[in-house]
């Protein structure tokens, strides 16, 4: 009965919200081509974890949030995530049950998926980019996503998310 | 889909934009503590002899600052009397505004930056910001607390300069590149030569004109081309400025938004 109850709410806007502050901490010049999407990685997470909450519309806020914050074109990652979140909820019983190494796999394909959407909207308006970095993010991200599964997975329990 | 046709090709989305801004600002402002109070702690923690010895030594400064601003305003005043005689228009009255870079990371391929001062302090879309050493960029977004800087070196961003030596005009366009700027459509035989300063012309109607924006580094007279290749290096510190002057060119033109009302700073 209780279980059923969606509660938690409140830990998966913070966990946006720490997303959001990591999306935009200073970096030194050079690293700042390879952060991870970390925002993306965080919405994968609960897309994951739990598809019945967190959907398309929030990837589309996030999404929308992080054009704000970026100066990007407005809606430009909100269509990219609303994608993104299509997309892991399309293969969230898959995911759910691959080894990690092989979720960074399928995280990979579905950030450079997402990095896809913004690329091609960027050069719809004419804002090319100049170098084969723009993709490293999708590499970063397979990297640290064992450690965000995991830390968020011990957040989701700690807390009882559901 | 609708949404970014409307941001890309007018401004309806503006507020929308500066609403939602104003509502993650507390997460920029939390990354951004950190570096304010370490710069804090450092104002606070230093030496008594640095501070003696800063202190000597921006009195000084001032000293010959305050001798040279004398014979500026003389000549400013000179310059006014002259341009009145010539029953010219030009202003040099400005009011500027002091606003402090917050310390957080935008797209990594495009050269912007947020500052401190928003809608609040009458900043407006599209105004002229400066640093201690020349043209440093204008803003794109306004928030009412923040503001998004777009640099003079992004891509996207082209500006009306003319040689200070012989009043040759040209665009300067941004490369990307925080150190450098390429001046476009030069013909091959134009009077341009390396290490001739840039200034605004005030053309385009954003920036004041006269304000130094960058140095000629390179000419290249290709005659296999029409068109010279020349580089620019830019005079303000880009990717190193921590506080920067938002400038109020005081000249009303039309279709500027109107200033807000009833919220004093």
């Amino acid at each position: 009965m209780k279980s059923n109850e969606p509660r938690g709410g409140k830990i998966i806007f913070f966990s946006f919200l720490v997303a959001f502050a990591l999306a935009t901490l200073p970096l030194p010049e050079w690293a700042r081509p390879f952060r991870p999407e970390w925002v993306a990685l965080t919405l994968a997470y609960w897309c994951i974890a739990l598809p019945s909450r967190v959907n398309v519309g929030i990837g589309w806020m996030a999404g929308l949030a992080v054009d704000v914050l970026e100066g990007s074109l407005l809606g430009q990652h909100a269509l990219a995530y609303a994608v993104f979140a299509y997309a892991c909820i399309r293969v969230h019983r898959q995911l759910r049950v691959y080894p990690l190494w092989q979720q960074s796999l399928s995280v990979f394909v579905l950030v450079i998926l997402e990095q896809m959407l913004v690329f091609w909207i960027n050069g719809v308006v004419g804002r090319t980019l100049p170098t084969l970095l723009y993709w490293a993010p999708s590499l970063t991200s397979a990297l640290v996503w064992p450690w965000v599964f995991m830390t968020l997975r011990d957040v989701r329990r700690r807390f009882a998310v559901s | 889909m609708v949404m970014m046709t409307l941001d890309h090709r007018s401004n309806y989305l503006e507020q929308v934009r500066a609403a939602l801004a104003t509502v993650l600002y507390p997460v920029q402002a939390l990354v951004h503590l950190p570096f304010s109070a370490s710069s804090w702690l450092g104002e606070n923690l230093a030496s008594r002899e640095a501070l003696i010895a800063e202190n000597t030594r921006l009195r000084s400064q001032n000293l010959v600052l305050r001798g040279q601003l004398q014979k500026l305003i003389s000549l400013e005043l000179e310059n006014m009397r002259l341009r009145k005689l010539l029953d010219s228009s030009q202003r040099v009255g400005e009011r500027v505004l002091i606003a402090e870079l917050v310390a957080v990371d935008l797209d990594p391929f495009t050269r912007q930056v947020l500052i401190n001062k928003g809608s609040l302090h009458e900043v407006h879309q599209g105004q002229p910001v400066l640093d201690a050493e020349g043209v440093f960029g204008q803003v794109i977004h306004v928030a009412p607390l923040n503001s998004t800087v777009l640099l003079i070196s992004d891509l996207s961003h082209a500006l009306p300069v003319q040689v200070a030596r012989n009043g040759l005009r040209a665009i300067a366009e941004g490369t990307g590149d925080d150190t450098r700027l390429q001046l476009r459509h030069i013909p091959i035989n134009a009077d341009i030569r390396e290490g001739d300063l840039l200034i605004t012309s005030g053309l385009g109607g954003v920036f004041p004109p006269g304000y130094p924006v960058a140095e000629v580094a390179l000419v290249q007279p290709d005659n296999t081309q029409a068109y010279a290749t020349v580089v620019a290096t830019p005079l303000a510190h880009l990717n190193r400025a921590r506080e920067v002057l938002l400038v109020w060119p005081d000249d009303p033109q039309a279709g500027l938004p109107a200033p807000p009302t009833g919220d004093t700073p």
